[in-house]
């Protein structure tokens, strides 16, 4: 028997040591983790907001709230994950506020089944990815990103682009392991469905729409 | 027998490993049968292998400044 039935959470030493010497007023400790975290911060705050001003708002509001609040963190989980829930909140708050729009939400009802489009079935290239220069290849994946609902983008940042568990993923966003999963796989599929516009092998297009 | 929805539902805990054996070979045996399925199987796991190899995103060093100046305003006045 293995003690596997809560989901392992792997102890950061270094971040443990940064976020107790934090709470004990230790400034530069603070700004380790900063350091150490504004990067993954500010692009999930753009992936979400898909805006510079939103996004460099949501990263000075997300620490500060942090350091405001450090004594409410629970050392039982990553600190990581708990700024990463307080960004998400934040980033989400702006994105209500410019689109107006009240159905922003992590948590709305999905069907599972039905929607599951799959539109483009096409082969790709061996390498297409290395046909492109950097910047090309950036601005494609950045737009294919941006084209996904917020739900979707949010959770595939964190799941496959920041590299957290499912668990995590779930624990930031305050959504159930399930819920994560299924936008999970819609996300995965409806980015595979952008890049095969781009990717997919020159004279297949005979069979690529069904 | 394994429906191509069947297998689709499945697609990202089996891009993720987290399949059990069972249904693994289930899943293999209808890629194996199924272009459609094979090939939306690759080019999942490349569209995730692409977005994976993307290097981490620098702050603009005018946002980094201005985040530890409101960062410093702020633990002047609390603590
Ligand atoms: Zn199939």
């Amino acid at each position: 028997m293995s003690p596997a039935t809560t989901p392992v959470l792997v102890v950061d030493q270094v971040e443990l040591d940064l976020v107790t010497k934090s709470r004990a007023g230790d400034q530069s400790a603070f700004a380790s983790l900063v350091n150490r975290y504004e990067g993954k911060i500010f692009r999930l705050a753009m992936n979400i907001t898909q805006n510079r001003e939103d996004a460099e708002d949501v990263l000075q509001e997300s620490f500060l709230k942090a350091y405001e609040h450090l004594d409410q963190f629970q050392g039982n989980s990553k600190f990581y994950t708990w700024i990463v829930r307080i960004a998400v909140n934040q980033a989400l708050m702006k994105l209500r506020k410019r689109k107006s729009d009240r159905s922003v939400s992590l948590d709305e009802q999905i069907d599972t089944g039905e929607d599951i489009v799959v539109r483009e079935i096409a082969a790709w290239d061996p390498d297409p990815e290395q046909q492109l220069n950097q910047g090309e290849l950036q601005t494609i994946l950045a737009e294919a990103v941006d084209s996904l609902a917020p739900i979707y983008r949010t959770v595939f940042t964190l799941r496959d682009v920041d590299g957290l568990s499912t668990e995590e993923t779930a624990e930031a966003l305050d959504l159930s392991i399930p819920a994560v999963k299924s936008r999970l796989l819609r996300a995965r599929l409806q980015l595979r469905d952008r890049l095969t516009k781009f990717f997919k092998r020159k004279g297949d297009d005979a069979f690529a729409y069904m | 027998m394994l429906t191509c929805k069947d297998f689709l539902e499945e697609l990202t805990d089996y891009l993720d490993e987290k399949t059990d054996a069972e249904i693994r070979e289930k899943l293999e045996r209808h890629i194996a049968e199924c272009p459609n399925c094979w090939v939306i199987c690759d080019t999942t796991k490349r569209t995730l292998r692409i977005y994976k190899g993307m290097k981490e995103y620098d702050v603009p060093r005018d946002v980094h400044s201005r985040l530890m100046v409101a960062l410093e305003k702020k633990m002047a006045t609390t603590r």
